[in-house]
């Protein structure tokens, strides 16, 4: 419910500094995902929301109320461990009632609450049992169920599916969607996972380094990214980059590089008038690309497959650009050759451009 | 059988072999050696082949002996109020003293300094303390106004509160760094979750910490209790029993029969006395560590036969 917002948030664990000044603000009811990869400081930022980590500089403010010197208890939120961290020696029922049962809350209304969360969680079978008595998914159920009976404002999950298996994370990943539609509250959710991120988002924060390198609605992360890292690391097969030249040619701007030569578009080109570096990486999502033998070659690549794979509804080739790796996605129905080179038209909206130097998206 | 399985076989017998004369030798001969003496009228002038073999006497002599009844008693009330004091002063200690701050690391090396000090030295050093007039304790006194000072080792109570006192400072350390080791254990993210559900200190300690910790205590204190029935050269050293009977543990009781009743076969019965609540002690703690691991066990079942 609350409208969370991060000013200047720095972290330094004594001489080395993990988070350089994290701006941030997240909306009421709104589902932020923090996602990078390991070590980039996402979790020491949600600990540092949640109070377990003591803030160095900036501040946290709660509906507009600093609170970094507040203990957690006093944040009202609750939060989802990536280890579960259950009370190992409290059965279920009163892992999820602990909160409850130290607000001295009346005892009809912890059974009725946690009779509730169990029934929606399917947990009514093992309200007894122990958490070594559990297995992983249940567990998993517990924490969430922990957090559910509280009526916390605020969500905070830490790589909650990471320790599931593959079938059970997407699993537990609709559930989690599912229960974000019902439940009208703030979610921030860490993860390294980039479809967890796209799946389950309003509002991405791609963190590299701990800087933030982009925050946004998934579609606007996918089709517009700031720089490089974000490119590349949103997206599934990932995008590829080749390195390129920017010339100008016939009245209108090419692209080129070993083995590629790629027309602009007017409209592209106008924007890229003031380009001072010629120097570029071109980059394309794997899926921009569709077979077409007849396509115009200042609108397409030429291939060389080495390796095709099939998975499922989807083929990705494997294929070589003048020495440049480069994938493609298919639809599986597509006719591959074996070997020798195929021809793809590139999706002109697909096109990526980012200057060479500085990564970041021209 | 073929004769190379059969020589597989008595393999691990050929080398536990030695392990086990010696554990013969070394262990079972003197107990044994013990429980027969404890049937015997015999005095060390004797050989014990010539001592009168007299059954059960010196049993049944000492349940009619006020002394060692009193002694027996002085025992149990001593390891019961020890081994309280320690365990409440040393798993408090732990509870205050677990934290990451400068110098925490130094402060607790010097906690377990007594510990490491020989018995015999720690009763000489308290008694130097307790003197009646150069003692530290009653020069103190006498400083701040009490010229009485306090009887410590020629009152009966005053007595047993020396050597509480004494064994209280020497083995709690033992209490505080195994209850230390037991709480660094302890599952951090939990502890966090308890930050977070909004326990203060006090329930993190009463709902989390002391529950989790149970098991190492547990063991702690049966450890503890046994030691605290054996406890002899401080007190030898402090009050030698006394005044009266008022300190006189049964260890100190077994080694005077010997010494200067020259009671060999009856000090060998109170030892033997001795012998079984301490067998009692340990078989309970053995059933209690037997029980934890079948429960870990089930437990483990339980959740592999439920799946995901
Ligand atoms: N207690 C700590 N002391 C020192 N460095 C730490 C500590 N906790 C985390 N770090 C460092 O801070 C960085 C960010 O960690 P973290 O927020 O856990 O990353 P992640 O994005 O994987 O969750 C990492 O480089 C990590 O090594
Ligand atoms: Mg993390």
């Amino acid at each position: 419910m609350p409208r969370i917002r991060l000013e200047g948030l720095v972290k330094r664990y004594g001489a080395v500094q993990v988070l350089h000044g994290i701006d941030l603000e997240m909306d009421e009811n709104e589902f932020t995902v923090f996602v990078g990869p390991s070590g980039c400081g996402k979790s020491t930022t949600l600990r540092m929301i949640a109070g377990l980590e003591s803030v160095s500089e900036g501040e946290i403010y709660i509906d507009e109320k600093p609170v970094s010197h507040l203990e957690p208890k006093a944040r009202d939120l609750a939060m989802v461990f990536q280890d579960y961290a259950l009370y190992p020696h409290m059965n279920v029922a009163r892992n999820m009632s602990f909160a409850l049962r130290l607000q001295r809350r009346p005892k009809a209304e912890i059974e009725q609450k946690i009779a509730a969360v169990a029934e929606t969680l399917g947990l009514t079978p093992f309200l007894e049992r122990k958490p070594a008595e559990l297995s992983g998914g249940q567990r998993q159920r517990v924490a969430m169920g922990r957090a559910l009976t509280r009526d916390s404002s605020t969500f905070l999950f830490d790589e909650p599916l990471s320790n599931l298996d593959a079938k059970l994370r997407g699993q537990m990943r609709a559930e989690l969607a599912l229960m974000s539609q019902r439940v009208k509250k703030n979610m921030i959710y860490v993860t390294h996972d980039q479809i967890e991120a796209m799946t389950l988002a309003d509002r991405i924060v791609v963190m590299n380094g701990g800087y933030i390198q982009q925050q946004g609605t998934p579609e606007q992360l996918f089709k517009n990214p700031v720089n490089k890292f974000v490119a590349g690391f949103l997206g599934m097969p990932p995008m590829n980059f080749l390195d390129g030249e920017l010339t100008h040619r016939d009245g209108t701007m090419f692209v080129s590089g070993n083995g590629f030569d790629v027309r602009l578009t007017q409209a592209r080109s106008q924007s890229l008038q003031h380009v001072a570096s010629k120097e570029v990486v071109l980059g394309i999502r794997p899926s921009d690309l569709s077979h077409d033998e007849k396509a115009p070659e200042d609108r397409s690549l030429s291939l060389g497959i080495v390796v095709s794979e099939y998975v499922g509804a989807q083929t990705v080739l494997l294929c070589d650009c003048g020495g440049q790796k480069i994938e493609v996605e298919l639809k599986s129905e597509t006719p591959v050759r074996a070997q020798g080179n195929m021809r793809f038209s590139i999706n002109p909206e697909g096109i990526h451009l980012f200057d060479r130097q500085s990564e970041i998206a021209l | 059988m073929s004769i190379a399985t059969r020589a597989n076989r008595l393999t691990p017998y050929i080398f536990m072999a030695p392990a086990v004369v010696v554990l013969v030798f070394a262990l079972l001969y003197p107990i044994g050696y013990m429980i027969y003496a404890s049937f015997l009228d015999w005095s060390p002038s004797q050989r014990i082949g010539e001592a009168e073999f007299i059954g059960f006497r010196n049993y049944i002599n000492l349940a009619g002996d006020a002394a060692f009844r009193e002694s027996f008693w002085v025992t149990i009330k001593f390891a019961a109020i020890v081994v309280t004091l320690e365990m409440v002063i040393g798993v408090g200690l732990a509870l205050l003293l677990d934290r990451n701050i400068k110098g925490m690391s130094v402060l607790r090396t010097i906690f377990i300094l007594p510990m490491m000090i020989a018995p015999i030295v720690v009763g000489l050093m308290w008694r130097y303390m307790y003197h009646p007039t150069v003692g530290i304790f009653n020069r103190t006194l006498k400083g701040m106004g009490f010229e009485e000072g306090i009887p410590w080792l020629s009152d009966g109570t005053w007595a047993f509160a020396a050597v509480v006192i004494a064994d209280v400072w020497q083995w709690t350390p033992f209490i505080f760094i195994l209850s230390l080791a037991a709480m660094q254990s302890l599952p951090r993210s939990a502890l966090e979750a308890a930050d977070i559900d909004g326990a203060t200190e006090m329930q993190k300690i009463w709902m989390i910490k002391l529950p989790l910790m149970m098991p190492v205590l547990i063991v702690t204190l049966l450890l503890r209790l046994i030691d605290a029935f054996k406890v002899l050269e401080v007190i030898l050293v402090l009050t030698n029993g006394g005044p009266g009977l008022s300190t006189e543990i049964l260890a100190l009781r077994i080694f005077r029969t010997a010494q200067e009743f020259q009671e060999l076969g009856e000090a060998a019965a109170m030892s033997n006395v001795l012998l079984i609540l301490l067998m009692v002690l340990t078989i309970g703690m053995f059933i209690y560590n037997k029980l934890q691991e079948a429960r870990a066990a089930a437990m483990r079942a339980k959740a592999n036969a439920t799946g995901s």
